[in-house]
């Protein structure tokens, strides 16, 4: 495992960067959106109570120091009072995560039980109507917009077909929309990586080997192909994943989901700053903590990464 | 070549440039389906510019008596409306049309922006090396660890959404794609000899700059140009969607397809065809721009 440390080193030194980078950035959109003062008070408020008030935020200080308070409240976790909730911020949005979890996990899950198959099958019968068919979906899954997707879904499979509700939250059949809607782009990339890795391996030499020496055509994709076509496969999955957190902004909306991504929106439309910054900034933790341990799983499968 | 070239990678060049041309030839045949989509990208491109002549109606034109009319040659107010109206009884192939400018607006200035953002701060980084790089690229890759959308919403809450508004931040989104490209091909030219020979001539940055190394990176920029105008045009859309783009009543397609979805039951067209219309945009501009990647630059393949 030698020089696994250092890469481990330099990994968590550009994760925290990225941190860093990001929460300065909140911070900067934060003092753009000018003196939260006035959301916070009736609109009557005289001058002396707003006075009191940006005091006690902290408001009247110079801008550096505001900046080093702001970066030790995320240290210890606070984002400030939700103004609609009147909870802090950090509750809130921790309330509304599961239902993010569950929708990113299953979407996920549909993803890659979809995709691995579709792509394995693709190579193995390459350029048949199959395969063409199959590539020709997986295009439009990697640039067909999300919303889009789930208003189509809704219509055919929910209004027309009447196979799922909606949406709502609960049932397994509430799932299911939603999970392939948000899954669509990392079931059409995977599916295409999948292909073309399987593709790479299988015009290696080692195959021409297994081949010659008369093993069966199953034996040699499941002992050879599938083990060495892995390592770009897991890499673009784990990225895929955090991608997602992207995607579920888009996806809670369209289905009146209960999770995070449709709490900033809302949010967003409440002015409750800090929940916004809040839920910006726990997905982007979120994402880059994904990040994180996929490179590291891709630094432990293959060595050659670490000296990269 | 550099004296550490594995010999790998020189034991048959000539076959592997042999096999390049002719992939490159074949390719070069326009295939039936890029050529459609060319057609497609300049129909859409002429009907963004005439769209104040060849639309049939005023795209802001509210008619009580024609709301909700099904895509018909005649709809309930006498008048032909060939993708219906919606609920206001405006006529969506008109609001489509106009809708194709916001697009086609905020999707070119955004790529402009990005791209010579990208491209600045690529060749900063790619000349002068050392610290400038390090900020440059570490940025970064900060930018592509993150959702940019979360930070889109969150930036256009606060300002507001304004046409600046949108295309700085769209364009923001994706001036790293430019940056990583130009940064390694201006390092691959930094040390070729006629580089240094300008050098040596006593050739100022910003002339080996602008006589040679963009015209060398010229092809490059016009790929990533394409695949992300397609993006751009989505990430419009989308926040159109969530109201956080170009407001009402401008027509955008994003702002068409969340207008419809209350009436995706009675009238579906509303939101389904200005919706198919963004999907058919995104995907045949991508298309094109894989094909353009293929012909002009395969090395851009694993960016």
């Amino acid at each position: 495992m030698r020089g696994f440390v250092p890469f481990v080193g330099y990994r968590l030194f550009r994760a925290l960067i990225a941190l860093w980078l990001v929460s300065t950035v909140v911070f900067v959109v934060m003092r753009l959106s000018g003196d939260p003062v006035p959301l916070l008070l009736p609109p009557d408020a005289p001058t002396s109570e707003m006075e009191r008030v940006r005091r006690e935020l902290g408001l009247d200080r110079p801008l550096p120091v505001q900046y080093a308070v702001f970066l030790g409240n995320l240290l210890r976790g606070d984002f400030g009072r939700s103004i609609h909730f009147r909870e802090p911020a950090g509750r809130v949005v921790m309330g509304y995560l599961p239902a993010t979890l569950e929708l990113a996990v299953a979407a996920f899950g549909l993803a890659v039980i979809v995709a691995l198959p579709v792509g394995l099958l693709s190579a193995m019968r390459r350029n048949t109507l199959v395969d063409q068919a199959a590539m020709g979906l997986a295009l439009i899954g990697q640039s067909a917009p999300t919303f889009f997707l789930g208003i189509l879904f809704i219509l055919l499979l929910s209004l027309k077909a009447g196979l799922f509700p909606t949406s709502g939250r609960g049932e397994w059949s509430n799932l299911v929309l939603p999970a392939l809607t948000l899954g669509a782009f990392a079931m059409a990339s995977i599916a295409r990586l999948t292909r073309s890795a399987v593709l790479e391996v299988l015009r290696a030499d080692y195959i021409r080997t297994a081949r010659a020496k008369g093993l069966g055509e199953a034996l040699i994709v499941a002992k050879h192909t599938l083990k060495n076509a892995a390592i770009p496969i897991v890499t673009i999955t784990g990225l895929q994943f955090g991608t997602l957190l992207g995607g579920a902004v888009v996806t809670e909306t369209v289905f009146s989901w209960p999770g995070i991504g449709r709490l900033a929106v809302q949010s967003i439309y409440n002015r409750d700053y800090p929940v916004v910054q809040c839920a910006v900034f726990l997905s982007a933790v979120a994402f880059i903590v994904i990040n994180f341990f996929i490179d590291l799983l891709y630094g432990a499968l293959d060595p050659r990464i670490r000296t990269g | 070549m550099a004296p550490s070239t594995p010999a790998s990678a020189l034991a048959e060049p000539d076959a592997s440039v042999g096999r390049a041309t002719t992939r490159r030839r074949r390719r070069l045949r326009v295939p039936a389906l890029t050529a459609l989509g060319l057609a497609f990208v300049v129909m859409l491109g002429l009907v963004a510019v005439l769209a104040p002549w060849i639309a049939p109606q005023d795209p802001t034109r509210q008619s009580l008596r024609g709301r909700l009319s099904a895509p018909s040659l005649e709809g309930a107010d006498g008048k032909s409306h060939i993708f219906g109206t919606d609920h206001l009884g405006r006529d969506v192939l008109s609001r489509v049309m106009w809708g194709s400018r916001v697009s086609l607006t905020v999707g070119f200035a955004a790529v402009l922006v990005g791209g010579i953002i990208g491209s600045v701060l690529g060749i900063l980084a790619g000349f002068r090396g050392g610290w400038t790089d390090s900020i440059v690229m570490t940025v970064a890759d900060a930018q592509l660890a993150f959702p940019f959308i979360l930070l889109a919403i969150g930036i256009i809450a606060v300002l507001g959404p304004s046409f600046p508004t949108l295309v700085v931040v769209i364009g923001l989104s994706g001036w790293v794609a430019y940056a990583r490209v130009l940064r390694s091909q201006v390092l691959s030219l930094r040390s070729r000899e006629f580089v240094d020979a300008i050098r040596a001539l006593g050739g100022s940055f910003p002339r080996i700059v602008l006589q040679h190394v963009l015209p060398n990176v010229l092809s490059s920029l016009v790929v990533i140009a394409t695949l992300e105008l397609a993006r751009a045009i989505v990430l419009e859309a989308t926040l159109s969607f969530l109201g956080l783009g170009i407001q009402p009543p401008t027509p955008s397609w994003g702002g068409m397809v969340q207008e419809g979805r209350e009436y995706l039951d009675s009238a579906w067209w509303i939101s389904t065809i200005p919706g198919i219309v963004l999907m058919a945009t995104s995907i045949i501009v991508s298309r094109a721009g894989d094909w353009l990647r293929d012909v002009l630059d395969p090395t851009l393949r694993g960016e």
